[in-house]
Formats: C-alpha cells, structure tokens, sequence
C-alpha cells in the first residue's frame, strides 16, 4: 500500500502523463529533494521555485490565467499567511472578471500538528480556508483519497487547495489506488528516490490509473446510531479509533470523513444527525470561528428540534501557536481522550 | 536702407536655420501615427474627464483614473501584440489604463459601463471601480484594486508563453509608491533568475505621489529603475509625458523582450492631473504637465495639424462619450440573484444554504 505522500507523486505523475498538468512548483520541490515529504520526487514538470511564497502564488496565478494547469505548493501552511492577498485575489478573479478569467490552479500545502513541529511547523489552515471564497477546499485521510481529490483538484477549473495533513505523509491506507502494485517495497523500488546520489534516478512509475472524488461528498466510514462525528485529516482516523474504542463499551458512534470542506456534503452530516440527534464536529484548527462552528451553527438551525444534546466543536485552542513540548502540543489539540470523554458527555444528556 | 535689408535677410536666414535645425521629426514616427497618437490620448482624456463628470453628478459612487498617463499609456497599447491567448501580449495593469485599453480596441461605452456599474459592463458585470478592466479577448487580466499583486501574476503568464515560443510578452504596470509592496520585489527575482529569464517587460509609472504621500517620504533610492538594475535587468528611466520617448523606448523595449526572452524595465515619470482618485476631489490640479495638450502643441507647431482640426478631434470624442453615457445610462443594473454567479465556472453552485 502506498503512502500518502506516495500517492500525492502519482497522482501528479498521472495528471502530468494524462491532464496536460504543465507546472509542479514551490520551494525544494524539484531535483534534487523532491519535496520535504517526497511528495514530488521524480515528476518531469516538477521545478524549483524562490523562496518566496507571494511569488509562488502570484506565479502560479498567472500560470492558471494562462490557460496552463499547475500545482504550487507551500512548503507548510504555517508560512502561507503572506501569501492570503494573493489567495483572496486568485479567489475572486473569476467574479471580479464577470465570468472571464476562470484559474485552473491547485495549491497544496502540509497542515496541521502531530509531529512535534513547534510552532511554524503546526499550523491548520482549514478554517482559514474555509473563507476563501472562489476556492475549493479538501482535507484527505488516507492515500487513496489524497490520489483522487488531488486529481479532481487538477481537473477543476476553480483555484482548488489540497490541504496535506502531515503526520499522515507516512500513514499507508487500507485500499489500492488503481495500477498500484500490491506489494509495498516493490512500489519503493519503483518510484522512491535512493539515498545520496539521485542525479543519475528515474522512477519507474506503475500504470495508475484515473480515480477522482468528487468534491462535496463525505464519506461513512464508521456506521453508528447513537452520535454523529465529522472530521476530516488527521483527526479523522483519531475519531475513527475512538469510535472502536467505544463500541467495546457500548456506544454505537457513527464518523462522517468530509472530505471536502468547501463543497461540503450537508446532505450527508444531516442524514446521519436526523438518525442520531448527536453530533461532535472535531478539527485541530483553532476554536475561535471555526469550520466546525459553522457546521454546529447550521445543525442548529436547520435542525434545532431533532436534536437530543447541543451541538458541539472540538478543535484547537485558541492560542497563538503549538508548543514543541509534547505536554504543549497534546493540550493545545483534541486527543483521543479528549474526543472520547465528549462523545460520552454528549451521549449522557439528555433533553 | 541696404544695410537694414541685408540684417533682415541674415535675421531670417538665421532664424531658418535656426527652424530647420530644430525641425521636430518625433523619432522618425510616420505623421499617420504621430496623429494616432494625439487622437488615442485626446480620446482617453475626454473619457476620463467624462467619468469624472459622472461622478461628480451623483450618477456614480467613484472615481479612478489615468488623466496624466496618456503619454505613456497611448503607446504601450499601440505596439502591444493585441489578441487572445498565449501567442499574444498579456497586460497586467493597475488602475490608471484607460489609454492603454482604448489603444488596443476598448471602447468608451464600455468604460463607461464599468463606471456606471451596469449589468452590461463586460470587465465586472457591475461589479468594480472604474478602470477596473477585464477583456479576455485582449488578454488584458483583471485590475486589482490591490496594489502590486499583479507583478508576480505577470510573471506566471511569461512562464506560460516563453513555453508556447511564439514571442509573446508579459507586461505589468503600477505605480511607484505600490513599489514598496513586496510583490514588485518578487517579480524582479522571478524575472530574471540566470537561465530562467522571463519575457516580461515591467513598468512603473512615477508620478511623484502615493495618494498622498509624496515621494520623497517613500522611497530612498535614486531610481526606481535601479531596483532593476541590482537584478541585471535592461532598465531605463524615460519621460512618460512625452509619447513619442515612450514609443520609441517601447518599442526597443518589447524587441529586446520578444528577442531574448529576457525581462527589461521601464520608469515612466508622469503625471497625475485629477489627484488620486475621487476621495481626494478628482480636481484638475495646476502645478504638473499636461501631456496631452503639450503634445498637441507640438503637433500643431510642426504643422502636423491645425487648431481648428485638433478642436474637432476633442469635439467629436466628446460627442461620442456623451452619445456612449446616455446609452450606458438607461441600461439595466445587474440583479441581486447575480451575486452567486461566476464565484464557480459554469455557476456551479456556491451557496451553501444549497448544499
């Protein structure tokens, strides 16, 4: 099974082979590096860029308005920031143009903590994301769905962003991305550059083929009665533990990946909160207007009288940053037990 | 008697000495486009001064605008490679280009149409300010009100066309107190990286102001054209007031450009003749050059044109800008449903109450 960041390189490498994909830019994501995950190893349209992250984005604006599909990436969303002129602009290109300038362009960056980063190497920008109006948003959690929505990103004609949960770079999946060989270290044979010299390295990709997600639509991925919970990204897979962890105790939870933040599939959280009458939104962005809230916000309004306990947001705690210490970085983002211990809350009221 | 008649004779022969000598022949321009060019800048300025007219009777909420670019624009619109897509010139321009998009083909009641915020502007759709133009089949790219994001844009499309090979440039324009914002200073390391130059020709128009905040208060180095230089950029300082400079270094300019694939630089000193915008009055002001009417000067001096053919040229674009407010004027608004369309291509839907 490929890793996400394995998958993420194929992807790209499909998209350059069969969508015309012209440009993979951003810094150290060329020769000889490949990316700091190794996300880009071994791409022929892979370039390095400047350092310089409004250049980035400027560039592969222009790139898209062009008429050319890229893929930029920042090399972490903790240094994005300086970058949001240039992201609010490239959102609102094709309104401000009445219609005239569409951006094919995708964006990816690393997201999120989960490995000891500190503070400029933790940063979630999905609520931040969220606001960007004119862009699509997704969140993958395993390999297979980083392949198929980095690929709708790239067929879209919308400025798109690929939101990388980095502690999930290494994390294997539990499904083949079509053409995938079965057996993990032939793939690293395959297509992972060797240690040291790589300068006389080609990867030898497998036959993959086209598998896209569609934006807007979540997915199930524990089925349960009692309580709804939504996530996506890292925090997915922690929701999908404690769900296993306490069906042994008889809680029947019910996890919704999302997937995709904007389009976001309401259809299905209002499904599952109409069966449930619970539901916990968990992200590690911080808490302060964030996604979560609105989607909390929105329960309550459409949903207010089928609803057996409130509606309540587990996320990041509104401070300026992530601790390196580990006691700091496990108490300024949800923990399992901390999921855990809500889920039982919420589980208890009762109206 | 004689020998009065012999000092007037060597008078006249030295004064037509003197007018030969200083004969103006504008660079070498034909007298067909040197006319060309006071007409594209007597047009722009009419439509300028008629936007201001708009605002100021209360048909519109504001106004932005290039009075005082003429010289500098005109040109730049005129040698463009006008048309669509990658084999064709890309302009990147800031919010004084009224001349530069007339030059190329944009029409007044079009400009018109952006000021008065109908559903029938092509650029916004009723949308953005004045000046704020968007023409696909230019490629002129949206202006932004935000200053200075639209250099680094313009390297991204000289990315694209050196690719495509057909010789096609990049050019961006804005002003010199936006120079501070660090996307002018991504664009000069973008441009010109050994090896991987762009063809991108980048521009600023100095008009001495910064709202109004004046040069001196903003700026430490002694050209802006010397930014460029630190990056081993073809850069010049010209007067941006007199169009037949600006041409022909124009001209030079883009050859270069479309020959090496290499990025130049050009500062425009202009003027600014209606101050910033329509939050500080848009007021003639006194104390800076006209270039219009100094180049009409200049034109009729050399017996280019006459008073009376140069008073009809402004008459008969004041006819046509007038004729162009009444039409845009009794056309419709756009709708409060056209808020949702094109945040999406194809109006994919975008309002989550729909999801």
């Amino acid at each position: 099974m490929a890793n996400m960041a394995q998958a993420i390189r194929m992807a790209l490498h499909y998209a350059e082979t069969n969508y015309d994909l012209k440009d993979v830019f951003g810094e150290d994501v060329g020769a000889p590096l490949g990316g700091v995950f190794t996300a880009t190893q071994g791409l022929k349209t892979a370039w390095n860029s400047t350092l310089d992250e409004r250049g980035i984005i400027g560039m592969a604006t222009g790139i898209a308005m062009a008429g050319d599909r890229c893929v930029a990436e920042i090399q972490f969303a903790d240094y994005i920031f300086n970058t949001m002129d240039q992201l609010k602009s490239a959102g609102n290109t094709l309104w401000c143009s009445n219609g005239n300038f569409p951006l094919p362009m995708t964006v990816m960056t690393p997201v999120g903590a989960g490995i000891r980063g500190s503070v400029y190497h933790s940063h979630s920008f999905d609520a931040w994301a969220s606001r960007l109006t004119g862009w699509k948003v997704v969140m993958p959690s395993n390999p297979l769905d980083a392949y198929g929505m980095l690929l709708s990103c790239i067929l879209d004609p919308n400025p798109c962003l690929f939101l990388k949960p980095k502690a999930l770079m290494r994390v294997r999946g539990e499904e083949l991305i079509p053409g995938e060989p079965s057996d993990e270290k032939e793939l690293k044979a395959m297509i992972d550059a060797p240690i040291g010299d790589r300068s006389k390295w080609k990867p030898k990709w497998p036959k993959v083929g086209e598998y896209l997600v569609p934006f807007g639509k979540g997915k199930i991925t524990r089925e349960g009665n009692q309580i709804t919970v939504v996530s996506y990204g890292r925090h997915l897979l922690l929701c999908n533990e404690v769900a296993d962890q306490l069906a042994a105790e008889g809680y029947s939870v019910e996890v919704i990946d999302l997937r995709s933040i904007f389009p976001y599939d309401w259809q299905m959280i209002k499904t599952s909160i109409q069966k449930t009458g619970r539901v916990l939104f968990v992200n590690e962005d911080t808490e302060v207007t964030n996604f979560g809230e609105h989607l909390a916000y929105r329960t309550t309004t459409e949903l207010f009288y089928e609803l057996m306990a409130p509606p309540r947001v587990l996320a990041g705690k509104n401070i300026p940053g992530i601790g390196l210490a580990p006691v700091l970085e496990d108490a300024s983002v949800p923990q399992k037990h901390d999921i855990a211990n809500l889920i039982r809350s919420i589980c208890a009221e009762i109206p | 008697m004689a020998k009065a008649k012999k000092a007037a004779a060597k008078a006249a022969t030295k004064s037509a000495g003197k007018s030969q000598n200083k004969k103006d022949n504008f660079g070498g321009l034909d007298s067909k486009t040197v006319l060309q060019i006071h007409d594209l800048m007597v047009k722009s300025r009419v439509l300028e001064e008629r936007l201001i007219k708009i605002y100021k009777a209360g048909e519109a909420f504001f106004w932005i605008g290039g009075p005082g670019e003429e010289a500098w624009g005109v040109p730049l619109g005129m040698l463009a490679r006008v048309g669509q897509g990658l084999a064709y010139d890309y302009f990147h321009l800031h919010y004084r280009c009224s001349p530069t998009v007339l030059a190329m083909g944009v029409t007044m009641l079009d400009s018109i149409r952006l000021m008065l915020n109908r559903a029938t502007d092509p650029s916004t759709g009723g949308r953005n300010f004045s000046n704020h133009y968007a023409f696909p089949q230019y490629n002129i790219a949206p202006v932004t009100s935000t200053l200075e994001v639209q250099y680094p844009v313009a390297c991204g499309t000289a990315h694209a066309q050196k690719r495509f090979g057909k010789k096609a440039i990049s050019i961006v324009t804005g002003g010199d107190a936006g120079t501070a914002e660090g996307d002018f200073a991504s664009a000069l390391i973008l441009a010109s990286r050994k090896g991987q130059e762009l063809p991108v020709l980048i521009t600023v128009q100095n008009n001495k102001w910064g709202i109004s905040t004046s040069y001196d208060g903003q700026h430490g180095e002694t050209e802006i054209a010397d930014r460029a230089r630190a990056f081993n950029i073809k850069s010049r300082v010209i007067n941006g007031n007199d169009p037949i400079e600006t041409y022909l270094a124009l001209q030079e300019d883009m050859e270069y450009i479309r020959k090496t694939g290499k990025p130049a630089f050009i500062e425009a000193h202009v003027s600014r003749l209606y101050g910033h915008s329509s939050a500080s009055g848009a007021n003639p002001v006194q104390d800076e050059i006209d270039p219009v009417k100094q180049f009409e000067k200049r034109i009729i001096a050399a017996g280019l044109i006459t008073e009376a053919k140069a008073k009809e040229v402004w008459t008969g674009y004041e006819e046509e800008a007038l004729k162009a407010t009444e039409i845009a004027r009794l056309e419709k608004g756009p709708t409060a449903e056209s808020i949702w369309d094109h945040v999406f291509v194809g109006n994919e839907n975008a309002d989550w109450r729909k999801f």
